[in-house]
């Protein structure tokens, strides 16, 4: 059953409309568990999109099998979606930086509590993220430290490759998922792919991870394929590698490779004067998770992460 | 005066952005005021243009006092005023959000640090803001209520109003926020404007730090006393938001007074010209901030009232 979410009337003939797909037993008994999808909260992450079809399609497919509630909100901020805006275009404001929202607030942060409000209560929510145009990650769940004893044991039902347990920023005090790990839902951030494309053996892979996360919570009693044994981060170094130069990054390796200390993995070139502006190394061994895909870089840019110590 | 460079970043085709520094007098670190640090960030940039001609002046004059370095850094992000773009244009982040800055991090991170370096240490920080709501404000000083906040210093401007806002997590990768933690006395001034030149409240803004400057034993400035300025905190300021879409009429300025019930503005509807809704002023107040765009959305925030202060 589709619902409407948050509906904020636009200057001209239309309404700003998030929208939520409900699916559910023929028969509650009171009691199911529920569990949020959620993405599209900055309009170029698509990889999302494919992931709330397929989940759809294969719940659907089986709704005998379906046991709990599912909630689908393929579109946090649909206006960014359809304009290949990563914010709000109104405000150019990154909708992930203005939760729990405000009902007294602006019209971004008055959907951002309608979002929050609808998901309370739920047993877990997974916010699906795809990076951004300039980054290709392997699909990896990313946590807070803080919340990391909860949500660990969850993201290994996730079937992805990776979890990432980070230190805690004050400034990410305002996403989506602190404001319902704060109030009692737990919520997991999965970061795969690449911006404005959808990767579909990603997709693939997290959808079957979902399947298998609502049959641990009870959600789902169909088939689910094996579930990948994700390396945790809090056992490994992560090694940055940053642009010295401004120039065009032509990559040597593929991401998801494996690579030794030193390893030659691209170079920042000039166009104009076809010099070689920097030899980029692998600054430690182990496997590239993130990996540049938009050649043009300034001094700064992030060419590549590299999980330490996972080796082939 | 001395101009020099304090940051530079190179890019692969364009001449490197080279953000300049203007220091007036020598000594210990009085004062930094900081310009433009979005691309349309055009008013701020004009008035710090004018700051840099009134202390050159001074300063050709004899009137720096002895001893106080102040510094102005008129743009940060000239790449993306140059392009007509808010944010970094490469990859839409924003400078004012990474403060402190991080020198190993991304580009503007790396830009944000090396920023900070050099201004951090000074007495007093200026800087000249704008804010992400599109719409005009009566000129203000605002402060972030750190616990290092000294409220009455930024009375010394001589503006109309002071307003003090409760830092939210978003604020603090703030210049003013971190200048605060750094311990330098942070202050934002508002004018009118952003993406366009208001010469009168540019003219305000210059004298209001002039008047700062010379009230701190900075400078030596003769300029009327400005205003007595009533401390607001932001949170008492009365929102008033549309409760419909459409074409926006506005009646009341930024600095209007208004009284309960007088009609500030009306929606129309976009096709047939009706008017749909009134924005009804709900207590007598001061217009503190208007909308002015010409169309608006449901529940965008279109006013904010200061509450009449005397009754």
């Amino acid at each position: 059953m589709i619902t409407t979410v948050s509906s904020a009337e636009l200057p001209v003939g239309e309404h700003l409309l998030i929208q939520k797909n409900r699916l559910e037993p023929e028969e509650l008994h009171g009691g199911e568990k529920r569990i949020c999808i959620v993405t599209g909260t900055h309009g170029d992450e698509l990889e999302g999109q494919f992931v709330c079809y397929e989940l759809i399609r294969r719940i659907n497919r089986e709704k005998e099998h379906l046991k709990g509630i599912v909630d689908i909100y393929p579109a946090l901020n649909p206006l960014g979606i359809e304009s290949i805006t990563r914010s709000i275009p109104i405000f150019d404001l990154d909708m992930n930086r203005i939760f729990p929202g405000n009902r007294e607030g602006s019209i971004a942060e008055n959907c951002a509590w309608d979002i929050v409000e609808d998901i309370k209560g739920a047993d877990a929510c997974v916010d699906i993220h795809s990076s951004n145009i300039f980054l290709m990650e392997i699909p990896q769940v990313r946590i807070n430290e803080n919340t990391a004893e909860t949500l660990v044991p969850l993201a290994k039902h996730l079937n992805v490759d990776f979890v990432w347990v980070h230190a805690s920023a004050t400034v990410l005090e305002s996403t989506l998922a602190h404001s319902l790990n704060s109030a009692g839902v737990p919520t997991l951030v999965v970061e795969m792919g690449v911006g404005m494309r959808i990767t579909k053996k990603y997709c693939d892979q997290l959808t079957e991870g979902i399947l298998n996360l609502m049959k641990e919570l009870g959600i789902w009693e169909g088939e689910t394929g094996p579930v990948i044994e994700p390396v945790i981060s809090t056992d490994h170094h992560v090694g940055f590698i940053n642009a010295g130069a401004s120039g065009i990054f032509v990559p040597l390796i593929e991401h998801g490779d494996y690579v030794r200390k030193g390893q030659h993995m691209g170079d920042i070139v000039n166009p104009l004067t076809g010099d070689v502006e920097e030899k980029i190394c692998a600054c430690i061994e182990g496997m590239v998770f993130t990996r540049r895909e938009y050649p043009i870089v300034y001094s700064g840019s992030l060419l590549a992460r590299i999980l330490g110590g996972v080796i082939s | 005066m001395k101009v020099k460079e304090i940051y530079s970043i190179k890019g692969p085709y364009r001449e490197p952005m080279s953000v300049k520094g203007y220091y007036f007098g020598k000594g210990k670190k009085a004062a930094c005021i900081v310009g433009s640090m979005r691309g349309n960030e055009v008013q701020q940039l004009y008035v710090c243009s004018q700051l840099v001609r009134a202390l050159e002046a001074l300063e050709k004059r004899g009137a720096l006092v002895a001893d106080n370095e102040i510094a102005v850094i008129p743009v940060v992000n000239t790449y993306s005023m140059n392009i007509e773009k808010r944010f970094w244009a490469l990859d839409n982040t924003d400078i004012n959000r990474m403060f402190p800055g991080y020198s190993g991090g991304e580009t503007t991170q790396r830009i944000a640090d090396g920023v900070f370096e050099k201004v951090k240490d000074y007495s007093y920080g200026i800087q000249f803001a704008s804010f992400y709501h599109p719409g005009d404000f009566v000129p203000h000083v605002r402060m972030m209520d750190t616990g290092h906040t000294n409220e009455s210093l930024a009375n010394l401007f001589g503006l109309p109003f002071v307003v003090i806002r409760k830092p939210r997590p978003i604020d603090t990768t703030t210049l003013n926020y971190n200048w605060q933690i750094w311990e330098s006395n942070a202050f934002s001034v508002y004018t009118k404007e952003t993406d366009c030149i208001d010469e009168d409240s540019a003219k305000q803004a210059v004298a209001a730090v002039l008047r700062f400057l010379t009230r701190m034993g900075i400078i030596r400035y003769h300029s009327h006393s400005g205003y007595i300025a009533s401390t607001i905190h932001e949170e008492e300021l009365r929102v008033i938001r549309t409760d419909a879409g459409g074409i926006y009429r506005r009646y009341a300025a930024p600095g209007k007074e208004v009284e309960c019930g007088e009609v500030m503005a009306e929606i129309l509807h976009p096709y047939e010209g009706y008017v749909m809704s009134q924005v009804v002023a709900p207590v007598d107040g001061i217009v503190f901030f208007a909308h002015k765009k010409p169309l608006v959305t449901e529940h965008e925030i279109v006013y904010r009232l200061i509450r009449r202060l005397h009754t």
